[in-house]
């Protein structure tokens, strides 16, 4: 087996030094029923390349984003990673290397931590930033508990724009509790929120720009909830956007939440992504998830290490603010690579081609019959109505080769009045062309 | 006050030697900030106008002040900084509980095959058919390994796989009228994430000593039972690197008291495809594909820890989950009944799934066992080697994949488990896990893996047995001043969380705020 | 002034009705250097054996808990902006929160600074 180094020679002389009779013997803790008891039938070991065409096999039954038109979006964006970024994170001193916990042979992780916390902080307007967590959606569910704890108050208010998938999360986090309200869907934009703000409320959540592609206005949502006593949390599950629309921070967020898959990251079928949180200085003792600091060596010199670990859970362990360990280290490179390559100037530029996109594509959907373009604003996603039912038409796209975006009922299928909206996305790989193709086959299915 | 000692916490040592630091290979990297700006870039990308925005007048005013490179000087700043770091691919990294084992390029390679790579959680489901498959394959292999009866594949690391699992556990008690039941059971030798996990969803977490030996005493257990007692989380092999001998009676006295076992799995390259861990009554079990299945561990992530699910548990597994339906394999999205819904908004670690599928049939059944076998050779290998001239605390059974040592060899000597931690640094490894399990004093726990040879074992057991001879012969100053040819000598960790600095600041900023 | 002790390291030095309370000089060369402290705040009513306050040294964070009952009546600010305090003079700068004693009669049961030491031994 070629990952495996020893020979049986290599094997026997090693039992012979631990005076082992076989290996079964260094198994004699296990009780002898369960030792060896069965046989798996698993397939036995194989040469790379028959592994190789097993996977190749299965990874031709899918279609690839490039394969054709591709308007998909709804809290993970097809963008172009520059090739430098994939090589760069696949070098053995990146890809290989385990959490920071000795700082001493750990500095190129741990300023590269630094860096993205940065980065972070910048695009967000925050204080502060962590040094990633899973995904957006689970940093969503640990941002509402941050702002439990730092209110010792319970009630939290889902805007009716927030991802459906992240509001599901939150949920389950929440289980048992009653205090959580999440207001109805709002594809048009429309909301109330700031009517379920009152002296029990923790937090109030807003996406924007919203699962339905809107702008939403987080400068009366923030004194709204700060009249009260409460903390807003600002959720973005398109980091590019911040490259055109105000900062959270600007605004007074209290908390800011993203998925950061768009920079760096490929779509991966919804995983590994990165989540980021940032927020106000004086809350980083209640903030989960590893933060990397500024610090010197016995000599004087610049260093970085992982601090104010009494946080987290290998400390505290009941007492943690979370139960995270691993996070997403690999994504959190990716995205600052990337990052870096662009610089203000690039990552401007590209979140300009993005919006110059999705208004091209804005265009052509209205002129299309029987499809109403519900966003008077939107970054680079909106949704539209159609004159049929959503899930069957983005089916028959399907079957033409478009991905025509994701029909809404699939994320709330108990939600009637939802069941003819499509949201789709453009970014800066989606071409004339592609969106002539769609908007040619949508004429011809809604005619 | 409950007290923690951890040895020598800032541990500047008062070495005199010279500086070790920027020397020819390994420069000095400035941050990106000190070496970029804000005209830099290194994309090209077309300089659209637009004419009418629809931005709903919310433009950005806030400064983004983000540094740009060029992509030459991109390269090199990465390069660079990466140089400063620990590998396993550049040396042996035995940090006990972690697996840091060989990372298959073969793995990198099918995850970006662009049928996987390329394609969304949320197209329609007709024209992710492979995908879907791959997760089948996968789901397959984790239950046939594990003798279990399904497998929640979503969570996105360890702990959150522990999450999910407690999640089921409480969902099944709830369901079955038992919501009351609010005590879980940890031995205090457990992770971490074990109490924190339990804690998080509510429960009082209940300390389990430790035997002298070592293990979790079983009456322990039942005298802990109660009523009250939702579950109980044990490690398997424990955290001492050994294997619980009476976890069948564990898990019977558990399942008498009307409780739930879940195993904490992330020890499960010692017994994978030699122990099953169904046969030994678990309700479940997360595994850490970045440990067992040689996902790359990514500087600290992205990991992924599926749970395996016994009979009575499996109707309390998370959405999404794919099923047979009549065209095709489909993806359940949406919770039915006491099902507890979504722990994370798409699929899970794909990407992982990708490369760990890759590792199991790269291995077969029978390479699995064989690597697992290997690994405990080898931790039962170094343990022969080093028992003469290090302290083992629970000497007596074989280990598994772990050889445990506690600090009693180094008593007197003015030497910590730290100091000698750093002084491996110095001859070229990454240092073992310290100061846990916590039950050990001074503990040092190390995890050699499958992935060592012989030949590397040698070398590493001779630099061990070097060390300690001369921590014993009085040389303190050589463990107490390490690492003195490391990028950097030790840092001073006081100073970082008592003023902590967490991003970058232009100096004149920094000026301004202090004033 | 009688200074008394617990076993998990606090000392309470009672002034009259008040009782000055924090953690021993043996107890903060063990944590090393103190980082950070989580301060009560006034008008909290403990309980003998509550959670008070927490001490973080860099790899550690312990409770402090009441040695006796009472109401928590001024806490010392200084160690938020100066945590070393704490290692620099536990017993005087350092001190942690005053409480106001309910019931006299539990001071007896500490330990005095005989038995504080045979324990530290």
């Amino acid at each position: 087996m070629r990952y495996l180094p020893h020979s049986d020679h290599e094997r026997a002389e090693m039992l012979g030094v631990i005076g082992a009779a076989d290996i079964d013997s260094l198994f004699s803790a296990v009780p002898k029923r369960a030792l060896k008891s069965f046989d798996l039938g698993l397939p036995a070991h194989s040469p790379e390349f028959l592994v190789e065409a097993h996977m190749r096999a299965l990874a031709g039954k899918n279609r690839a984003g490039a394969d054709g038109p591709f308007f998909v979006g709804a809290g993970a964006y097809r963008h172009h990673v520059p090739a430098t970024v994939d090589h760069l994170i696949q070098r053995s001193e990146w890809l290989t290397a385990y959490t920071p916990y000795q700082p001493e042979i750990s500095q190129g992780t741990l300023q590269m931590l630094f860096e993205f916390q940065t980065q972070v902080a910048k695009l967000t307007g925050m204080d502060v930033a962590n040094a990633s967590l899973y995904d957006g959606s689970t940093g969503t569910a640990e941002a509402v508990l941050m702002a439990r704890r730092l209110t010792k108050r319970n009630k939290i208010v889902l805007s009716g724009g927030l991802h459906p998938h992240y509001r599901d999360v939150v949920k389950a986090y929440l289980k048992d509790d009653t205090d959580l309200q999440c207001l109805s869907a709002s594809p048009e934009g429309q909301g109330d929120i700031l009517d379920h703000i009152d002296e029990q409320t923790a937090a109030i959540v807003i996406q924007t720009p919203d699962f339905y592609g809107h702008l939403r206005n987080l400068k009366t949502a923030a004194d709204a909830a700060h009249a009260k006593g409460a903390l807003l949390i600002v959720v973005i599950t398109e980091i590019v956007s911040l490259g055109l629309i105000e900062a959270p921070g600007a605004y007074g967020a209290d908390i800011v939440v993203a998925e950061g898959q768009s920079i760096g990251n490929a779509l991966n079928f919804g995983g590994p992504y990165l989540g980021l949180m940032a927020t106000r200085k004086e809350f980083i003792r209640q903030m989960p998830g590893r933060l990397c600091g500024e610090t010197v060596d016995a000599e004087g010199q610049r260093g970085f290490v992982l601090t104010l670990s009494t946080r987290e859970q290998h400390i505290r362990r009941e007492k943690a603010t979370s139960n995270i360990c691993t996070n997403s280290g690999l994504c959190a490179l990716a995205f600052s690579i990337h990052m870096a390559l662009l610089g203000e100037a690039g990552f401007t530029r590209l979140a300009r081609l993005n919006h110059a996109r999705a208004c091209k594509l804005a265009d052509a959907l209205a002129a299309v019959g029987g499809v109403d373009v519900l966003n008077k604003s939107f970054f680079n996603e909106m949704t539209i109505r159609t004159s049929q039912p959503a899930a069957a038409l983005v089916e028959r796209l399907a079957a033409r080769g478009i991905l025509a975006g994701v029909p809404v009922s699939r994320l709330e299928p108990d939600d009637p009045s939802v069941a003819n909206l499509i949201v789709l996305a453009a970014t800066e790989l989606t071409t004339d062309a592609d969106i002539a193709a769609l908007c040619a086959a949508l004429a011809e299915e809604l005619a | 006050m409950s007290m923690n000692n951890q040895g020598r916490p800032t541990g500047i040592g008062t070495s005199s030697f010279a500086s070790s630091t920027g020397s020819a290979l390994l420069p000095n990297e400035p941050l990106l900030f000190e070496i970029g700006d804000t005209e830099h870039s290194g994309v090209d990308l077309p300089d659209v106008t637009i004419s009418g925005s629809r931005l709903g007048g919310f433009e950005r005013r806030m400064p983004l002040d983000l540094a740009g490179l060029t992509e030459p000087e991109a390269m090199r700043h990465y390069v660079r900084l990466s140089r400063l770091n620990h590998s396993i691919d550049s040396g042996m990294y035995p940090l006990g509980s972690c697996t840091m084992k060989h990372n298959p390029r073969l793995n990198e390679k099918m995850a970006r095959l662009p049928g996987f790579a390329d394609i969304h959680p949320l197209q329609p489901a007709s024209t992710v058919q492979g995908a879907l498959e791959l997760m089948e394959q996968l789901s397959h292999w984790l239950m046939t390994l594990t003798n279990t009866a399904a497998v929640a594949l979503t969570p996105k690391a360890g702990a959150h796989g522990e999450l999910l699992g407690m999640m089921a556990i409480k969902a099944a008690q709830e369901a079955a009228g038992q919501g009351h039941r609010r005590i879980v059971l940890v031995p205090e030798s457990a992770h971490g994430t074990n109490p924190a996990t339990a804690a998080f969803l509510g429960y009082t977490v209940k300390a389990i000593p430790a035997r002298s030996d070592g293990t979790v005493d079983v009456q322990a257990v039942r005298d802990a039972l109660s009523p009250e007692v939702a579950a109980i989380m044990l490690t398997n092999p424990n955290t001492c690197g050994l294997f619980e001998p009476d976890v069948i009676e564990i898990a019977e006295a558990v399942h008498e008291a009307g409780a739930f076992f879940y195993c904490d799995g992330a020890n499960f390259n010692a017994i994978m495809g030699v122990v099953r861990p169904g046969d030994l009554g678990i309700d479940a079990m997360h595994i850490n594909l970045h440990k067992t299945f040689s996902t790359p561990h990514g500087g600290g992530g992205p990991g992924a820890g599926p749970v395996v699910l016994s009979q009575a548990l499996a109707p309390f597994a998370p959405v999404p989950f794919v099923r047979k339906g009549a065209k095709g394999l489909e993806l359940v999205e949406h919770a039915q009944g006491e099902a507890l819904g979504r722990i994370t908004a798409f699929q899970g670690q794909m990407g992982m799934y990708v490369r760990a599928l890759t590792y199991m049939l790269s291995h077969g059944g029978d390479g699995l066992a064989q690597a697992a076998q290997d690994a405990v050779l080898n931790a039962n290998y170094i343990k022969a080697r080093l028992a003469h001239a290090f302290s083992v605390p629970f000497g007596d059974c074989p280990t598994m994949h772990e050889a445990l040592f506690d600090d009693s060899f180094l008593a007197g000597t003015g030497v910590t488990t730290l100091d000698f931690a750093k002084a491996l640094i110095d001859e070229g490894f990454h240092p073992m896990t310290m100061y846990f399990p916590l039950v050990v004093h001074g503990a040092m726990l190390i995890e050699p893996t499958e992935s060592e040879s012989k030949q590397t074992l040698d070398h590493f057991c001779a630099v061990m047995e070097e060390l300690a001879a001369d921590a014993k012969a009085g040389n303190a100053e050589r463990f107490t001043s390490a690492p003195l040819k490391a990028p950097r000598r030790r840092l001073d960790e006081t100073r970082a969380a008592r003023s902590p600095i967490l991003k970058w600041e232009r100096p004149e900023e920094t000026l301004k705020a202090a004033e | 002034m009688t200074t008394r002790f617990t076993p998990d390291h606090e000392y309470i030095r009672v002034e009259g009705s008040t009782g000055i309370v924090g953690i021993t000089n043996y107890a903060q060369e063990a944590l090393g250097d103190i980082v950070f402290v989580e301060l009560p705040s006034v008008g909290k009513v403990l309980k003998k054996g509550d959670e008070a306050a927490v001490v973080e040294s860099v790899k550690a964070a312990s409770e402090i808990y009441a040695p006796v009952a009472g109401t928590v009546i001024e806490v010392n600010d200084a160690l938020s902006g100066e945590p070393g305090l704490i290692n620099a003079d536990p017993e005087a700068g350092g001190w942690i929160y005053k409480i106001a004693i309910a019931e006299a009669g539990e001071i007896d049961s500490l330990l005095d600074a005989t038995a504080y030491a045979d324990l530290t031994k």
